[in-house]
């Protein structure tokens, strides 16, 4: 029999906590998202943000996939605190700001 | 012009002191639409209601057979979680009691599903003893598609986004199942009367 406390388990060890994700996020959601493209989770469609439907006087705000109107990003603000649930959308793909390609650069 | 203001609100608040639930106001003679989707438009033949189990549909009415159902008309106070109420409406439906009364005794729970995707959970002790309908008409005309037609749900002790528009299916649970605006920061209850808006996660 190995010893298997004798390994180094290197995932466990290279995992950080989930604050260091902030940084990374708020980069993310500072950009204008208008022109991001969003995969539908649903029927695999992708289109521009801008060009979903967008419902606006419900509960909250719902954005539907222009192809099969299955919700993509539901936002809303409920008592001082944002809830963003981006389940409808399978990957979402923003042009990074030209900002940050030129610190990159430099 | 405070006079005048206030001539208006007073007369609004005698009429509400007793029903306004906290936090609400009264919307007269409107009746907001708040849509989150597509008004799904399902011609009657087209439509059925059905009653599932987690093994399957237990009951179904096509149109013809819904509206032969045993019928009630009923007179309710309604009211929005984005804080309007709407004192005596007038609708026509058939009671939960008889669409629910094979329900099987491990069943709990009711998870509401709609034309367009819509959900929403409710406790099955809470959809009984005459407290919910199924409902095809309102002041006495067609319900319409706005408003949830050809028929919704009503629960009117409940926030309205309890009562399900363009309501399809009714599935008995034996756990809970939150819906879609339950699981979106929305209480899973939502009792207007004790302003059960959101949940705390
Ligand atoms: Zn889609």
């Amino acid at each position: 029999m190995t010893e298997p406390t004798a390994t180094v388990d290197t995932t466990a060890a290279r995992r950080l906590d989930g604050n260091a994700a902030a940084g990374m996020l708020a980069e993310l959601f500072a950009v204008d998202v208008t022109t991001a493209r969003s995969r539908c989770a649903s029927c695999g469609t992708t289109s521009m943000l801008g060009a979903h439907h967008l419902y606006a006087d419900a509960p909250a705000l719902v954005l539907r996939c222009p192809d099969c109107t299955d919700v993509v990003l539901r936002y809303a603000v409920q008592e001082g605190r944002i809830l963003l649930d981006l389940r409808g959308a399978q990957l979402l793909t923003v042009p990074a700001p030209a900002a940050t390609d030129e610190s990159n650069g430099a | 012009m405070a006079v005048l203001t206030r001539g208006f609100r007073g007369r609004s608040q005698d009429r509400g002191d007793q029903r306004l639930p906290p936090g609400q106001y009264d919307v007269g003679d409107g009746f907001p639409v708040l849509s989150a989707g597509p008004t799904p438009r399902t011609p009657p033949a087209r439509w059925d209601l059905t009653v599932h189990d987690q093994t399957g549909e237990l009951r179904r009415w096509n149109w013809e057979e819904f509206r032969a159902l045993p019928r009630e008309a009923l007179s309710v106070d309604i009211h929005c979680v984005t804080t309007w109420s709407k004192f005596d409406t007038r609708w026509e439906g058939v009671s939960l009691d008889t669409l629910l009364q094979d329900a099987p005794a491990t069943a709990r729970h009711v998870l509401a599903s709609s034309d367009g995707g819509y959900t929403t959970n409710l406790p099955l002790e809470e959809l009984t003893g005459g407290r919910a309908w199924v409902v095809d008409t309102y002041e006495g005309q067609p319900l319409a598609p706005e408003h949830g037609g050809p028929a919704r749900l009503l629960v009117p002790h409940l926030y309205l986004w309890k009562s399900a528009k363009w309501v399809r299916r009714l599935t008995l649970l034996p756990h809970d199942e939150p819906g879609f605006w339950e699981t979106f920061g929305y209480h899973n209850h939502g009792d207007p009367w004790r302003e059960e808006r959101y949940s705390g996660d």
